[in-house]
């Protein structure tokens, strides 16, 4: 496979999802871009209806039609723009070069089928090995991805494992061809802390000995810090900062960001000091405010943020915000208190 | 011990029996939901209740509400045992204690409006009439940070953080002293969060309250805990302030569990030793042997799989710090 | 298979997710389930055609006086076997009776089982199906063994046997079809308790201090009183069958009384030389259940969008 001189392996380009409902248009995801470097981890941070999902649900293109549509932009992989993509090219692609884990491991097994039987299936759509070496394989994944006592697993079904190895099964699904993008939507959200660090633990591993870039999405702040080495933070569909992780943690230049940092209750501070909460609760994503979807949230809007909506722009090097007044954060005039 | 314990839950034990078979059922083994726990809360403190799922810790709250009925145990609210009260008194100590729960969509009956819902508990105790009880509704509804006007609403027309206020109206209305807060943020988004979590140490400020905090997650239990009591397979295996139990831990499991949390801090993230607690939490229908951790346990020994831990105090200070550990003592 | 399965699985939740997310609910806002239920009833075609037939037969059985040219069960000899025509609209019986009178007075008596009857059903039905459902144990057991019996029993053969034993009449049809009934909806209404009983709202009132009848009534009634209204509208179709099955042989509405049923069985001999005796109430029948039964499953859509 041959990558672009800047070792990018996946760029999104204005990425635009719409959602045609009996309400209204939905636009859950509005211009997003993005771009993702050979064995990278990019954290894709955001509340609930930011857009996260959707984004990564369109990279795959599995966006359930004729509702949702994939109305603008590009996606390119491998030199290629997946939205022109054939049926049969797409298919080729889903689960060997860019595969997916989802949030929960309970529905995303087919309870008929055995553990082996599905990966096994995900082995041979893709490669073509025998049973006996696809089995082989399934063996090689499972001892891989930390099932104890792999070999006597083999023909157990998803419910005789806990969420915690369901998890782990989807994650050997996933890499059952060594693919070179993982996508992993809010892969540890269902389950409990320890197996959630566990299943972090392995993943991070994997991506050391498969040499993939992961695209991790979440909602929780802690596992980017700890994971990822990019982060976009996104809002209402749009993406309003990206940059490496310690400028999003550090110096944050969108008051969203800046917002979300210091309403988080964090394992190593006091009790004593207060959250400061954003106030209100995120927009309808069909009745979105004029001007700047975050304004009537934000403490530092003023009269500009309600006639345009800020552009994405890089406003130093490798970091991108969507803000009016990311310009004054930076040169430090405006104080993010 | 000091007498200024709201509420005293000793050796609290509640196992749910499996039957199998129709008509002339077969008991067939019990789920150890709960079994012998014991804590104390002080008036006007917040003590949290930590653990992961199936650890038992929604099911002691719905035992103290005797929404279940205890297997053993007592609980003394206030010096008078909860479980042995008949129905009536019962339904006059439930104004005083009241609850809030996780989700803000599955607590709130769809079919009434918030007003109807919030009036509830004054309706059910007969408090005033119908014109007092709707100006209380629209008091309460500003107290938490609604508008009074809405009052005619119906849960769906709220976002998530929106209802979990009318629950906390709810459980304000009949101007309790204890509040037992079942997962309440758990649901809601991070930013949305922090507004409740204000909103729940304001409201304790201003009324006085005690609350009784059950979370899976250690860093939002920490926030809003005076002390913090951890459970596993329906044990307490620690107890300490919480800042204490950050700083320093005595279980293993406590241990594993604070480093399983990764912090939103970068820096801090790369420099922090991690210690992966491997394997699942076992089936509380045949739980271990010994200490129930030891399976799990790092530092395990040949002592802990047979005996089991007593609940012991290693502070020599003051606060009291509880853990149930062979080894607890040696890295104090 | 391996996307399309997880596809599939992903974009149920997913797409229930975002439109809540984006407050696809807010839009609607004001309105409960029933008026959300109406709107998406309002769409569908066949429903509404279901509904527009219901309505036009309650007109008709209103003011069937007014609308009926001749007197039902007035008898005009000479006008005996007469076929369609302009003085008969539907033609006339052996006995010179004017069918489309008697078609029309005819509706009275299918809706009024079918509403009552049903009516009996879902009032014994939410009764036994409340006990079962909210307590549990051994009336659950009890009650719901006592249902697998009566769904054990062929119907008809069970109505055939209480109206023997009953006699004839029109009470008697009401009491036989209402009793044979209320076992399937004891059996949804305690299948919907029991998915709403260990909910946190119910949980939350008895916290409260509710008691269990206001637990039942303020809670769980209005929860779960969808999937009634849908079951007990396609079962007043049912039920009206039933009635004409029992009239047909003769155990229901007793003559001069114009039945639907009646009329069918009183054509079976001429069928041949006079058909529209037999056609005409055997397709007011046909249309009626129809009608029930299209607005029932419109229904059954409008209430639960997903299941479709």
């Amino acid at each position: 496979m041959s990558f672009s001189e800047n070792n990018k392996i996946l760029e999104v380009k204005n990425l635009k999802t719409y959602f045609y409902t009996d309400g209204g248009i939905v636009k859950a995801v509005d211009g997003v871009s993005f771009d993702l470097k050979v064995g990278e981890t990019l954290g894709i941070v955001g509340e609930t209806g930011s857009g996260k999902s959707v984004t990564a649900l369109s990279i795959l293109k599995l966006i359930q039609q004729p509702i949702g549509k994939i109305v603008g932009g590009e996606i390119i992989f491998d030199d290629k723009n997946l939205l022109k993509m054939s049926k049969a090219e797409l298919q080729n692609l889903r689960g060997n070069k860019i595969s997916m884990i989802f949030q929960d491991p309970m529905t995303s097994l087919n309870p008929v089928y055995t553990i082996s039987n599905q990966i096994m299936e995900s082995i041979t759509t893709h490669r073509k090995l025998n049973k006996k070496e696809a089995k082989k394989e399934c063996l090689k994944l499972l001892e891989m991805v930390g099932i104890p006592e792999a070999k006597n697993r083999l023909g157990s079904y998803p419910y005789e494992f806990s969420g915690g190895m369901k998890q782990r099964v989807m994650i050997a699904m996933a890499i059952a061809n060594s693919p070179s993008v993982l996508i992993a939507d809010e892969p540890t959200t269902a389950l409990d802390v320890t197996i959630q660090a566990q299943i972090l633990e392995l993943m991070n591993e994997l991506k050391k000995k498969t040499k993939s870039s992961i695209i991790i999405i979440t909602h929780d702040l802690g596992v980017v810090a700890k994971y990822a080495k990019r982060v976009m933070v996104m809002y209402a569909g749009k993406p309003v900062e990206f940059s490496v992780v310690d400028d999003i943690y550090y110096k944050p230049l969108h008051p969203y960001t800046i917002g979300l940092m210091s309403s988080i209750a964090r394992l190593d501070k006091k009790q004593e000091e207060r959250l400061t909460p954003i106030e209100g609760s995120p927009p309808s994503l069909i009745d979105l405010p004029k001007g700047c979807v975050f304004r009537k949230r934000c403490k530092f809007a003023v009269e500009e943020c309600r006639k345009k909506y800020p552009q994405f722009v890089e406003i130093e090097e490798n970091h991108w915000v969507a803000c009016h007044r990311a310009g004054e954060f930076l040169d430090g005039s405006l104080s993010r208190i | 011990m000091d007498n200024n314990n709201i509420l005293e839950v000793k050796n609290l034990k509640k196992y749910f029996t499996l039957r199998s078979g129709f008509l002339f059922q077969k008991f067939t083994g019990s789920v150890k939901a709960v079994d012998g726990v014991s804590f104390h809360i002080k008036e006007g403190e917040t003590f949290g209740l930590v653990g992961e799922s199936g650890c038992g810790k929604s099911t002691t709250a719905r035992v103290i509400l005797r929404l279940t009925n205890p297997t053993s145990g007592c609980a003394l609210y206030n010096g008078t045992d909860l479980f042995k009260l008949s129905r009536k008194q019962m339904f006059k100590v439930r104004r005083e204690i009241q609850v809030i729960f996780q989700d803000p969509y599955a607590s709130l009956s769809p079919r009434m409006t918030i007003g109807d819902i919030v009036g509830e508990p004054l309706e059910i105790h007969g408090v005033g009439n119908k014109g007092y009880r709707r100006k209380k509704v629209k008091k309460l509804l500003k107290v938490v940070g609604l508008n009074p006007e809405h009052i005619n609403r119906y849960p769906h027309e709220f976002s998530g953080g929106q209802r979990q206020r009318v629950g906390v109206a709810r459980a304000l209305a009949l101007t309790p002293k204890l509040i037992l807060c079942d997962e309440p943020v758990s649901a809601l988004d991070v930013s949305v969060q922090a507004q409740i979590l204000n909103l729940m140490s304001d409201l304790q400020k201003e009324f006085n309250l005690t609350y009784l905090f059950i979370a899976h997650d250690l860093s939002v239990v920490k926030h809003i805990s005076n002390r913090i009591g951890v459970m596993y397979l329906g044990k307490i295996v620690e107890v300490a302030d919480s800042w204490d139990l950050y700083k320093k831990p005595l279980h293993p499991y406590t241990r594993g569990l604070l480093s399983a949390i990764p912090i939103p801090d970068p820096e801090l993230e790369k420099k922090r030793k991690r210690i992966i607690l491997e394997g699942d939490v076992p089936s509380p229908i045949n739980p271990p042997s010994g200490c129930r951790f030891h399976p799990r346990c790092p530092n395990a020994e040949e002592i802990c799989s047979k005996e089991e831990p007593e609940l012991k105090n290693y502070s020599k200070n003051g606060n009291e710090h509880l853990a149930a550990c062979f080894f607890a003592g040696k890295s104090f | 298979m391996y996307p399309e399965i997880k596809k599939d699985l992903k974009e149920q939740s997913e797409i229930t997710e975002i439109l809540e997310d984006a407050g696809m609910e807010k839009k609607y806002s004001r309105s409960s389930l029933y008026k959300d239920a109406w709107r998406r009833l309002k769409k569908n075609k066949l429903a509404m055609i279901g509904l527009g037939i219901i309505i036009f037969l309650i007109i008709i059985a209103i003011f069937a006086p007014l609308v009926s040219p001749y007197n039902p069960i007035g008898r005009v000899k000479e006008e005996s076997s007469l076929s369609p025509g302009m003085a008969h609209l539907f033609g006339t019986d052996l006995l010179g009776r004017d069918i489309f009178s008697r078609v029309i007075y005819g509706s009275r008596i299918s809706l009024e089982v079918g509403v009552i009857a049903v009516g009996i059903s879902v009032t014994i039905g939410l009764f036994f199906g409340a006990i079962a459902g909210y307590f549990g144990n051994v009336p659950d057991v009890l009650i719901m063994r006592m249902a697998d019996i009566f769904f054990a029993f062929p119907y008809i053969l069970g109505a055939i046997v209480i109206m023997t034993i009953l006699g004839p009449g029109i009470m008697n049809i009401f009491i036989a079809i209402g009793i044979l009934g209320w076992a399937s909806f004891a059996r949804i209404f305690r299948g919907s308790i029991l998915s709403i009983k260990n909910k946190e709202y119910i949980e939350a009132a008895r916290a409260l201090g509710a008691s269990n009848f206001r637990i039942i009534i303020k809670h769980i009634f209005p929860n779960a009183f969808a999937p009634i209204i849908v079951y007990a509208t396609m079962n007043v179709g049912s039920a009206i069958l039933v009635e004409a099955a029992l009239s047909f042989l003769g155990l229901g509405v007793q003559p001069p009384t114009p039945a639907w049923g009646k009329m069918l069985s009183e054509s079976l001999n001429y069928i041949d030389i006079a058909p529209w005796m037999m056609f005409f109430p055997g397709i007011a029948i046909v249309i009626t259940v129809l009608g029930f039964v299209l607005l029932g499953d419109g229904l059954r859509d409008a209430f639960d969008p997903r299941l479709k």
